[in-house]
């Protein structure tokens, strides 16, 4: 059967403008697997809105040929949560940093997230203030050198996705800018997930932070550094696929399949699973101590905020579909002056 | 000896105990029933900020007063007729209202040592021979409540819950009203409990029946009804009145209606009636924080829905930069400001007037919005669709102002048929192909208003940010010209408003002596004193306004009418700074800054010295 509906490609969904961003910059990459998984997805342009908030990402609306709003510093979900349950029709995207998500804007991405409205949040890491021309940011590690920390930096980094695993997202997954399938797969998937998607990008600054993630984009260090999420299937990873990861009490261990170790005493990964255990200690897996996992970590079905929101308003208005104004304000104790 | 009815044309009544007395309750239940009478009724409710302040102490004094009269009145009364005080903290901290000769009702029982530490008196206040003035009332209420719901076999401390009925009912003796509204109440109320229900209804009865056997040596009051405009009136507070407006204008643009909200004192109420309302297509949302709120409302603005947020000044102070951004998108939405006494945390549970400037200048860059202030509890209902149609037809945020007294305050609402109230006409624009020149969504009309232009439509797709912006395309701009363009056509879109709104009404002579310019909710004390002041000959007019940004296009013509224009602010002057830098023109002020309404007789004398 065929269809009158427009097939659209991916350069449909970008605007006139032109682009900004500094030449090399990996937000070039997400811009064009975003449009890539848009036209995937198929859903028409003016059914979707980008929201985002402030720094060199954020720019990322005015490049869609979509409804978009670059709002203000961190503030990105809260507008999202607004249209979302005005509209719940639309698909939004909140498209947001680490200086923007993670510090002014923690707070109203940790609600967002344990709303669960239906938006997909996706975060560039690239852990440093871009547009403010480089301090460190609230993933920078330990020790970084940057304009504000010229001693190196004293605080604790955020693993973004063990924040959004305390929050409870029903969704979170992460991927890398340079590996453009996997991008593009995992925007979609997100896109199809009913309730919030957080999904963080590795996203390379090569202005003021090039190479923060050298180890997991290298041809030759990657497969050793990158470990592939699949639900269902053995923690694998190594050039040779012969390392994996096995629970060791409650802790993570890398260890060498062979010798005694088969797959099947490896962690088993499940996005499904109810409990986030799993997906927390996926998260803290970090560099150089693990690989760190790329992937849905998790995927599981929860009530969503806007539906039921929605569905609340729905309700009363069946209960009461000859609701009239004039009964409400003539509601209660009244009287009559002649 | 059967007591005598005295007719009076109105009365004023304070009831004053502990935060956990019932004050509140007591004072509400003697409105509605005077309202029922046929009275016109003004309150104003008076309560710390903490919830149950430490018992018997002064700081945990709660009270509430009424005004109830048989001609139309604007305040809840300077001076009280009667005060009702349930312990000795409550006397010392209200007895300075009262007229000389009033009515000064205690609660007996509490009269003790113990009483007298907590609200740190070394004496019984009773026997203090200034008391001699009024008409001491000593009641044993404690006791005569536990007597009365003896058979019931409560608790003490339950049955003791039930003294303010008592007094209720002993004021409902001396005004002669009705008991059945309260009754109705304590039913409805306290259906579910019968044992509860019943306790209140003999506490209330066994007052009412105290008067009438023990007290008939002194006269009782009757106060007429009041002859208001013919019509169904409604007791209604301010909050309500503010809420029930949104709902009405949502309605009459064929909106539903979204508010983002984070609870704060005195504006939560708002929420709290909005979320009732959902059947009316009305969503609420309550934020994680005041900026959440504004930012949530500016994404279902977008998403067009009519959408509004509440606060009280601390919150309008965070929502600054949203408050900024709603602005530059030129989206409609209601910033509705329930001010409270201030700076920072301040005063929350009391009145004043000082976020006029907040609202108008506090935002970074030429960020004009329209600022409208409500009156009066029931004009809170006007306010807030006079405020959606100059939002929606303009495109811009509207600053609502409305203030603590005004919120908890109430008064006779003559009820509107909503379906004669005017429609709020919004037109959005259609889809279009791509065969059409293409959309802009920053072109403007005659009015310099830009579409309203709702994702989901084919063919307008668009986007919208805090950068500056192309003047038609609306794509980021840093060109300097178009900067300064933007700028001023911004400015000039909000000073053309001033075309749209009703000229400024003069009560009294269009020139004279005195204009008294004022605006919010000081419109009822400025009503009746430059009234009283009319009646005595002097030549004082009153001018309120309704809009404060733009002004009125006739209003620098009329304070050149008069020889002195006083602008009496519950602040130090913010009013007057903006008439000042407007018009150049100098104003004295009258200013007030006690958590409280001005009086009228303060007010009065005050006019009176600046005539001279």
């Amino acid at each position: 059967m065929s269809t009158e509906l427009p097939v659209l490609k991916a350069a449909d969904f970008g605007s006139d403008q032109d682009v900004r961003w500094c030449p090399g910059c990996g937000d070039y990459s997400i811009l064009a697997q975003m449009k890539k998984a848009l036209a995937a997805l198929g859903t028409p342009r003016e059914k979707i809105a980008f929201i985002s908030g402030i720094g060199c990402s954020s720019r990322f609306p005015y490049y869609m040929s979509t409804y978009g709003m670059h709002s203000i510093h961190g503030r990105a979900p809260a507008f999202a949560t607004g249209l979302k349950s005005a509209r719940p029709d639309l698909q939004v995207w909140v498209i947001t940093g680490d200086g923007d998500a993670l510090s002014i804007g923690g707070n109203h991405l940790m609600h967002a997230i344990r709303r669960n409205v239906n938006v997909n949040i996706v975060l560039f890491n690239n852990r440093i203030y871009g547009l403010t021309k480089g301090q460190y940011s609230p993933t920078s590690e330990i020790g970084k050198v940057t304009k504000s920390t010229p001693m190196g930096s004293v605080d604790n980094p955020l693993t973004p996705l063990s924040l959004a695993v305390g929050c409870g997202a029903t969704f979170i997954a992460r991927s890398i800018d340079t590996n453009v399938k996997h991008l593009a797969a995992t925007l979609q998937q997100a896109a199809e997930h009913n309730g919030t998607s957080f999904v963080e990008v590795y996203q390379n600054c090569n202005i003021f932070n090039d190479g923060a993630w050298k180890y997991a984009t290298d041809r030759a260090t990657k497969q050793d550094n990158v470990l592939e999420l699949e639900h269902g299937k053995p923690l694998i990873f190594g050039a040779e696929s012969n390392k994996g990861i096995r629970l060791n009490g409650l802790n993570p261990e890398v260890v060498e399949l062979g010798n005694g170790i088969a797959e099947d005493d490896l962690l088993f990964h499940d996005a499904k699973s109810p409990e986030p255990t799993l997906a927390y200690l996926l998260s803290r897996m970090h560099q150089p101590e693990f690989p760190e996992a790329i992937g849905v970590f998790r995927q599981i079905d929860a009530p969503i905020y806007d539906d039921q929101l929605n569905g609340q308003v729905a309700a009363a208005q069946e209960a009461a579909p000859d609701a009239q104004l004039n009964d409400l304000f003539n509601s209660g104790n009244t009287w009559e002056v002649e | 000896m059967a007591s005598t009815v005295e007719n009076i044309s109105r009365a004023t009544i304070r009831f004053a105990g502990d935060s956990g007395d019932g004050m509140q309750l007591t004072g509400t239940q003697l409105t509605n029933t005077s309202a029922l009478a046929g009275n016109d009724v003004a309150t104003f409710p008076d309560f710390p900020a903490e919830i149950r302040a430490p018992r018997g102490t002064r700081a945990g004094v709660s009270g509430f007063q009424v005004q109830f009269a048989s001609e139309d009145i604007f305040t809840p009364g300077d001076q009280l007729d009667t005060l009702v005080v349930m312990n000795p903290a409550a006397l010392v901290t209200n007895i300075s209202d009262l007229r000389s000769g009033g009515l000064l009702i205690v609660n007996e029982d509490n009269f003790v040592d113990k009483e007298f530490r907590l609200a740190k008196l070394e004496a019984n206040p009773l026997d203090d021979p200034d008391l001699d003035q009024y008409r001491l009332i000593k009641i044993k209420m404690t006791l005569l409540t536990r007597t009365a719901v003896e058979e019931l076999e409560l608790s003490t401390k339950i049955a003791d819950r039930c003294k303010n009925f008592f007094a209720m009912g002993f004021v409902y003796w001396l005004y002669n009203r009705d008991l059945q509204p309260t009754l109705d109440f304590i039913n409805a109320k306290f259906g579910g409990k019968p044992e509860i229900a019943a306790a209140n209804e003999k506490a209330l009865r066994a007052g009412y029946n105290y008067g009438e056997t023990t007290e008939a040596a002194i006269s009782t009051y009757q106060v007429e009804k009041a002859k208001l405009e013919p019509g169904r009136y409604k007791n209604i507070m301010g909050n309500q009145a503010l809420a029930w407006g949104c709902i009405a204008a949502a309605k009459l643009s064929n909106k539903d209606l979204f508010l983002g909200s984070y609870p704060i004192t005195p504006a939560s109420d708002i929420l709290h009636e909005l979320s009732k309302h959902k059947k009316f297509g009305v969503r609420t949302f309550q934020a994680e924080d005041e900026i959440a709120a504004v930012c949530a409302t500016i994404g279902a603005a977008f998403g067009g829905h009519m959408s509004i947020t509440t606060s009280s000044g601390p919150g309008i102070a965070l929502k600054g930069e949203a408050m900024g951004l709603g602005m530059i998108l030129e989206l409609p939405m209601l910033i509705i400001n329930i001010q409270r006494g201030g700076p920072s945390t301040g005063l929350p549970t009391k009145t004043e007037q000082s976020d006029l400037l907040q609202v108008m200048y506090g935002r970074n860059g030429e960020s004009p919005l329209p600022v409208i202030a409500a009156r009066s509890p029931a004009d809170c209902f006007e306010t807030a669709i006079e405020a959606w149609r100059v939002a929606a037809k303009f495109m811009c945020p509207v600053m609502v102002l409305s203030d603590g007294y005004i919120a908890n305050g109430a008064e006779p609402w003559r009820i509107p048929d909503f379906n004669a109230l005017e429609k709020i006409e919004i037109v959005h624009p259609g889809e279009r192909s791509e065969e059409d020149p293409p959309f802009l969504p920053y072109k403007r009309d005659e009015f310099l208003s830009r579409p309203w232009a709702l994702p989901g439509t084919k063919g307008l797709e668009h986007r919208i940010g805090g950068l500056e912006k192309d003047h038609e395309t609306g794509n980021v701009s840093y060109d300097p010209e178009n900067h300064e363009f933007m700028c001023k056509i911004r400015q000039e879109k909000i000073d053309r408003i001033a075309d749209f709104i009703p000229e400024l009404e003069v009560d009294g002579e269009e020139s004279g002596d005195l204009l008294v310019l004022s605006w919010g909710g000081t419109y009822g004390a400025c009503t009746t004193a430059v009234t009283q002041c009319q009646a005595e000959g002097l030549s004082v007019s009153h001018a309120h306004l309704r809009f404060i940004n733009p002004f009125p296009r006739n209003l620098e013509t009329l304070l050149g009418n008069f020889k002195k224009v006083v602008i009496p602010e519950l602040n130090l002057g913010q009013l007057q700074k903006i008439v000042s830098s407007t018009y150049g023109v100098q104003t004295e002020g009258i200013h007030k800054l006690k958590g409280r309404p001005f009086t009228v007789s303060e007010l009065k004398e005050q006019f009176k010295e600046l005539i001279g």
